[in-house]
C-alpha cells in the first residue's frame, strides 16, 4: 500500500515536472470588469469532505455565480459550525451576513472509489429550501459537477439555463503560429484541435457540439473544413475555386451555408454537413456573406452589399423573401440570432469606431452594448444572456462578454497571446 | 575568370528552370467538387497541395523575381472602401498579361487584402472584390480566366502590423503570385 502510494506520488511528481515541457497553452483567464447593479447576494458554504482550496466544488461553484455578474458571494467564514444540509442551516444568522440564499453540500467517497456530492439551495428570506441534488462521481469529474451545480442554482435564481457547463472555441495567434483551441466556458482545460502556420477563422459548432466548422488558409486559400472533435478526423467540405468562408449550421446539424466565389462574386450557397450538393440560394450583384440560421431553421440572416452599403438582411428559405433589417448607419455585419429568435446581436460601425449591438425584430430597436474601437466576431450563449466578442487592447487581440442587456462586462484574458474569433458552443447533451 | 563562367552556368540553369513549365499541379480546387476527406486526424498544417519543385527562388535572373523588372512588382493598392484599379497600375497588370501569354503554363492567383477595420468575413468578401477586379483587367487585356484564379485573405495577412493609416494603405491590397511560388 505504501509503494503504490509513494508510486503514485512519483508519478505526480513526474507529471509536474513533465508540464512546463508541454506546449504553452493560453489558458484564459475571466476577470468582471463591470457587473449588474442588482447582484444577488448568495453564500457558498465549503463543502464537507470536499478537497479544499479553489479546485474544491464549492470554490468553483462559487467562481462560476460570481462571473456570471448577477450574484455577489458572501463571506461564509465565521459561522460555526459550518452547514453542510438543509436542516443545519440557521437563516437568521446568514439573514445577518446579508445573504439572500446559502449553498450547502457535502463530498462522500464511497467504497469503489466514486464520490457522492449533495448539494442544497436554501433562500434564507423566505426560510425555504429551492433544491437538492445528488451526483454519484469520480474525482476527474469533480470541475463538470460543480458546473453542474453552478447551473442548477443560476436556473433556480434567474429562470435561465446556466451555461457553465458549456465549451467555447477561439482562436490563437502567436508569432506566425495559429491554433484552434475548445476550453471550458470558464477557460479551464484548453485543448488545441488544430494548429498552422496560416491564419484560420469562424470556428462554428455543430448543434449537437460534436463538430466544429472552420475556415483554414493552410492551402493558401481560404478553404472550409469540419473537424470530429472526438477523434480529430476532419474533411474540406467546400475547397472550390476562389474563396470558401464563412460556414454556418441548421439547427439540425444536416445542413451548412457557406460563402462561395466559385460562380463569380461571394454568394450564399446551402449543402450537406459533408460537402455535398451545394446549391446557390442567392442571387445578388454585390457580396452576398455571413449566413447563420435562425433557430427555427427557416431563414437566414446575412450581410450584402446590395444597397451600397454592408447592411443585415433576412432571407425566407420557403419564399426566397429577402428583407433588410439593418437601416442606421452605413455599416452593420456580423448577424447573430438569439435563441429565442426574438432579435439578433451584430457589429455596427459609429464613425471609426466597431461596436457590438442587438436589435430587436419586432420594434427594430437597436441597443449599443460595448464601447470599444475593433470590437467584432459576436458569438451569442446559448441561453441567449451573454456575447462572447473579439476586441484588440493595446494592439492585441483578446476576448470579451457583455451580458445581452449590456450591464455585466467580462474580460477573458490569455497571457501574451492574441486571441480572437470566438465561439461559443451549445448546451451539452443529456 | 573560372567562377564567373559557372556562376553564369548556374544563372542560365535556374534561368532555364523559371520559364520551364512549372510541374503538374494537383489543384483541388480547380475540380469543383470538395477534397473529401483530407487526411483524417490531421491536426497540424502548413503545407500546400501542390508538390511543385525547382521553381527558382531568386537568383535575380527571373524575371518575376529580377527586381529590375517589373515583373517583380507584385502589388496593386486600393483606397479606403475601393476596388478601383487605378490607371497607375497599368503598365504593371501589362506585364503580367504579357508574361502570361508568352508562358502558357504559368498560372496565377490574385490574393485579394484589406485593411484591419471590419467584419473578418464580411473583409474576405471585400478582398475578394479586389481580385476580381484585377482579373477583370488582366481577362480585358486578353488573359484567358483559367489561368487566373482569385481568392482573398480578408485581413488575415497584413503587409504591415500597424494600427495607423499608412499600414492599413500597405494592407489594402492585391498580391499576383505565381503557381509553385
Amino acid at each position: 500500500m505504501f509503494i503504490h502510494r509513494s508510486l503514485r506520488l512519483a508519478f505526480a511528481l513526474a507529471a509536474l515536472l513533465l508540464l512546463p515541457l508541454a506546449p504553452a497553452r493560453a489558458q484564459l483567464t475571466i476577470e468582471i470588469v463591470g457587473g449588474a447593479g442588482t447582484a444577488v447576494p448568495i453564500a457558498v458554504v465549503p463543502f464537507d469532505g470536499e478537497p479544499a482550496g479553489p479546485t474544491g466544488i464549492s470554490g468553483i461553484v462559487g467562481a462560476d455565480l460570481a462571473r456570471s455578474g448577477l450574484f455577489m458571494l458572501v463571506e461564509t467564514a465565521g459561522i460555526v459550525p459550518r452547514p453542510s444540509r438543509i436542516e443545519d442551516v440557521q437563516a437568521a444568522a446568514w439573514r445577518a451576513k446579508g445573504a439572500d440564499a446559502v449553498v450547502v453540500g457535502s463530498a462522500r467517497t464511497l467504497a469503489d472509489g466514486r464520490v457522492e456530492v449533495r448539494f442544497a439551495l436554501v433562500d434564507v428570506v423566505k426560510q425555504a429550501p429551492l433544491v437538492a441534488m445528488v451526483y454519484t462521481v469520480t474525482p476527474a469529474q469533480f470541475r463538470a459537477t460543480a458546473h453542474k451545480i453552478a447551473d442548477v442554482i443560476y436556473e433556480k435564481m434567474t429562470g435561465d439555463q446556466g451555461v457553465f457547463s458549456t465549451r467555447i472555441a477561439y482562436i490563437t495567434k502567436l508569432g506566425t503560429r495559429f491554433q484552434l483551441l475548445v476550453a471550458d466556458a470558464d477557460g479551464n482545460d484548453p485543448q488545441t484541435i488544430v494548429t498552422s502556420n496560416e491564419p484560420m477563422l469562424s470556428p462554428r459548432w455543430a448543434p449537437d457540439g460534436t463538430r466544429i466548422a472552420y475556415v483554414s488558409f493552410e492551402s493558401k486559400k481560404p478553404v472550409v473544413y469540419v473537424q470530429n472533435l472526438a477523434t480529430g478526423a476532419r474533411a474540406a467540405v467546400a475547397n472550390f475555386r476562389g474563396s470558401n468562408s464563412s460556414p454556418a449550421w441548421s439547427p439540425d446539424g444536416r445542413t451548412l451555408a457557406v460563402t462561395l466565389t466559385k460562380d463569380g462574386g461571394s454568394q450564399l450557397f446551402l449543402m450537406n454537413s459533408d460537402g455535398s450538393n451545394p446549391q446557390r440560394v442567392l442571387t445578388s450583384p454585390g457580396i452576398d456573406t455571413e449566413a447563420m440560421f435562425m433557430p427555427d431553421g427557416k431563414s437566414i440572416l446575412f450581410t450584402s452589399d446590395r444597397g451600397g452599403s454592408p447592411q443585415i438582411y433576412r432571407l425566407t428559405l420557403g419564399s426566397g423573401a429577402v428583407e433588410r433589417l439593418t437601416f442606421d448607419g452605413s455599416y452593420n455585419v456580423s448577424p447573430r440570432p438569439f435563441p429565442d429568435g426574438k432579435g439578433f446581436a451584430f457589429v455596427r460601425r459609429d464613425g471609426a469606431r466597431f461596436q457590438i449591438a442587438v436589435q430587436d425584430f419586432a420594434s427594430r430597436q437597436v441597443q449599443v452594448l460595448t464601447a470599444g474601437t475593433l470590437d467584432e466576431s459576436p458569438s451569442v450563449a446559448p441561453n441567449g444572456k451573454l456575447i462572447l466578442y473579439a476586441n484588440e487592447v493595446g494592439g492585441r487581440g483578446i476576448l470579451a462578454a457583455v451580458s445581452s442587456d449590456g450591464r455585466v462586462k467580462q474580460r477573458l484574458v490569455a497571457p501574451a497571446t492574441d486571441v480572437r474569433e470566438p465561439a461559443w458552443g451549445p448546451f451539452p447533451r443529456p | 575568370m573560372k567562377k564567373f563562367l559557372i556562376a553564369a552556368a548556374m544563372v542560365v540553369v535556374l534561368a532555364g528552370c523559371s520559364t520551364q513549365p512549372t510541374a503538374p499541379v494537383d489543384d483541388k480546387s480547380t475540380t469543383g467538387t470538395p477534397a473529401a476527406g483530407t487526411t483524417p486526424g490531421t491536426t497540424t498544417s502548413g503545407t500546400t497541395t501542390s508538390g511543385v519543385s525547382g521553381t527558382s527562388t531568386g537568383t535575380g535572373m527571373n524575371p518575376l523575381r529580377d527586381p529590375n523588372n517589373i515583373l517583380s512588382k507584385r502589388s496593386i493598392y486600393f483606397e479606403f472602401d475601393s476596388f478601383v484599379v487605378e490607371d497607375k497600375y497599368k503598365a504593371q497588370i501589362e506585364a503580367h498579361t504579357r508574361y502570361l501569354a508568352g508562358n502558357k503554363s504559368a498560372k496565377v492567383t490574385l490574393q485579394g487584402h484589406t485593411d484591419e477595420r471590419g467584419s473578418r468575413e464580411y473583409n474576405i468578401a471585400l478582398g475578394q472584390k479586389r481580385a476580381d477586379a484585377v482579373k477583370r483587367v488582366m481577362t480585358l487585356m486578353g488573359v484567358q480566366e483559367v489561368v487566373i484564379e482569385t481568392v482573398s485573405y480578408g485581413k488575415e495577412k497584413p503587409k504591415r502590423e500597424g494600427h495607423d493609416e499608412a499600414s492599413w494603405a500597405e494592407n489594402r491590397r492585391v498580391d499576383i503570385v505565381y503557381f509553385g511560388e
